[in-house]
């Protein structure tokens, strides 16, 4: 059983750095004055900070709970940060954007969440330091209707619990 | 919380004419040409009249009524209602014996006419339908309730009149129960809200601190099942509409959400996610006992039971993608029925059994669709920037659904809104809300 879903896990890994791939170079035109890597948002507009260069947040492609080279580098940043202060317990919350169906998207952001909280259990955080919430579309950071603004709600944004 | 069903409920014949008659209605088929119907206002004595402005501040209740009635009518796109200032007949004479020839002359074909009577706090209402071309009475029925249940009468004669020219169950004597939103998108406040199926009587049933979400009526009872965020624990609830009592639908160590009604009431079926997995789960809401339906490494979630109870469509992206399912409901034998192109989400049974209706979204638009329960068959009704959620009516010709406009890039401009819209795909409307609104759920008739 686990073994079967970590094989899948890098299955889908190595089918996503194709898939990033292939789309580095087919879609660089609709990147968003260096905003976006093929959906995925790569800016800092809406980013907090747990502590100085630690960001709160990883951003997903359209319908994904893939982690970016990027979020594995944020997600490791808070994991240091967390081995660190180790009275901190953290709540990781995942959303999706406005472009699915409420039900739908409201596992897909708990798929996203958890995606962020394997990753830490990985470098060493205690899965009972880490819940996990899925508010789906529910709570947008940015109210647009537009590529770049649902790159900047497809998220999951860890926050101190305590 | 909210009173309800206080109905004595006598229907008793007046006349038995077992009629066949000229007109009928056929709702198979987009119906471009509605029938005229006049609806004459529902005739009051001198003395109704005086308590009706003392009882219930409306001077000319009859006519009231009759607004409600035509309102209804209108809005099924199956009927023309007719002006009344064309009406050359009395109310009270029309109701013992129409001059056929006067309503045929405003091309009338069908005639509703009534009388009510308001004394010792009792309504009684009497109303006759006539066939005007076949120059005889069709239909002739009679009720006493109380009398701030007076739009009810309304949407209880409307219903007869639906069935007697239908030959199918009307829908008009329910409610809507659904998501009012308020505030700006990235800090939306959402009630629950209910309200009669023409947007009258609303009442809030909760108060905007958590988030909620997903309302469905139980099929069978005033009970409604939906998804609240209290005190951050995203949960599905159990709410009865009467006594306003609310409780956590089993006790789940995580997230449940997409709930729904078994047809017969007994049951809630909803997803529950855990280790970011979603698979299916029942309750049985007499013996409290959980069972797990599916069990698969994908996201399985917004679950509908077919009429009978033996089958269960789902959602899930177990292809990869969201696409539509069916399974027997013990969740064996499942088979996707969903192959056209885009992604295929909410998919709900309809009350009559043979079809599912569903939202799809492909390239960048979403469509409210039905397709039969083998996934044959697939037609859109309505495409749009945004809209999705889907809930038949109890008579299962008509569907409700939210729809979503865009904001520009300063998030202006956004709105959330009912619509209905026929199976045949016409008859598109909007049903108007206090404020915005967002997951709709119709229920049963209340008087069966």
């Amino acid at each position: 059983m686990n073994f079967s879903k970590s094989f899948r896990n890098t299955f889908l890994v190595i089918l996503l750095s194709l898939i990033v791939s292939a789309c580095a170079t087919k879609k660089t035109t609709t990147t968003v004055e260096g905003q976006m890597q093929g959906d995925v948002y790569t800016g800092t507009d809406t980013v907090k900070y747990l502590a100085d260069g630690v960001p709160d947040r990883v951003f997903f492609a359209t319908n994904e709970s893939i982690l970016t080279t990027k979020s594995r580098d944020t997600l490791r940043k808070q994991a240091n940060w967390l081995r660190e202060n180790s009275s901190i317990n953290v709540v990781v919350e995942g959303h999706a954007d406005e472009r699915g169906t409420r039900e739908y998207n409201l596992a897909l952001g708990e798929r996203r969440a958890n995606a962020a909280k394997d990753y830490l259990i990985t470098y060493g955080i205690s899965a009972d330091r880490i819940s996990v919430i899925s508010y789906g579309k529910e709570r947008p950071v940015d109210s647009g209707s537009n590529p770049l603004s649902w790159s900047k709600n497809r998220r999951s944004v860890t926050v101190k619990a305590n | 919380m909210i009173r309800l069903i206080n109905f004595v409920f006598i229907i008793f014949f007046l006349s038995l004419v077992k009629a066949y008659s000229l007109i009928e209605i056929d709702i198979t088929r987009g119906n471009l040409d509605p029938l005229p119907i006049a609806v004459s206002p529902l005739f009051q004595d001198d003395n109704s009249k005086k308590n009706s402005i003392n009882e219930l501040k409306i001077e000319n209740i009859g006519s009231e009524i009759s607004s409600v009635v035509e309102n209804n009518l209108k809005t099924s796109g199956l009927f023309n209602p007719l002006s009344k200032e064309a009406f050359l007949q009395k109310p009270d004479i029309a109701h013992l014996k129409p001059r056929f020839e006067d309503w045929a002359l405003i091309k009338a074909q069908a005639l509703i006419t009534g009388k009510v009577t308001l004394e010792n706090n009792k309504l009684k209402v009497e109303f006759r339908l006539w066939d005007i071309l076949a120059g005889r009475e069709m239909m002739a029925l009679a009720f006493t309730t109380v009398p701030s249940n007076w739009r009810r009468v309304g949407h209880i004669i409307s219903d007869k009149v639906y069935e007697r020219l239908t030959g199918e169950k009307g829908y008009f004597d329910t409610r809507i129960i659904y998501v009012s939103e308020e505030g700006p998108k990235t800090a939306r406040v959402k009630k629950l809200a209910i309200m009669d199926q023409d947007g009258f009587n609303t009442k809030y049933l909760t108060l905007g601190n958590e988030l909620v979400l997903t309302p469905r009526f139980n099929p069978t009872s005033q009970m409604v099942t939906y998804l609240s965020y209290f005190k951050n624990l995203p949960r599905v609830y159990l709410l009865d509409i009467e006594t306003g009592t609310q409780e956590v639908v089993g006790d789940f160590p995580g997230m449940t959400f997409a709930p729904r009604f078994s047809p017969d009431g007994k049951k809630i079926i909803m997803s529950f996610a855990k280790d970011g997995n979603s698979d299916i789960y029942t309750m049985d809401l007499e013996n409290r006992i959980v069972e797990r339906i599916t069990n698969h490494p994908s996201i399985d979630t917004s679950p509908s039971y077919s009429p009978d109870n033996r089958f269960i469509t789902f959602n899930s992206d177990r292809s990869g993608f969201q696409q539509i399912y069916v399974m027997k409901s013990d969740g064996s034998n499942v088979k996707r029925i969903s192959f056209g192109k885009g992604l295929y989400g909410t998919p709900v049974w309809s009350p009559r059994g043979d079809l599912i209706a569903f939202t799809k979204l492909h390239k960048g638009k979403f469509y409210i669709g039905v397709m039969r329960t083998d996934g044959s068959g697939e037609r859109l009704l309505t495409e749009n920037y945004y809209q999705e959620a889907p809930s038949w009516s109890p008579n299962g010709r008509v569907l409700i659904f939210y729809r979503e406009t865009k904001s520009n890039d300063k998030g202006e401009g956004f709105s959330a809104k009912l619509w209905s819209i026929d199976l045949t795909g016409y008859n598109e409307r909007q049903v108007q809300t206090e404020t915005d609104a967002s997951d709709p759920s119709w229920s049963s008739l209340l008087s069966n």
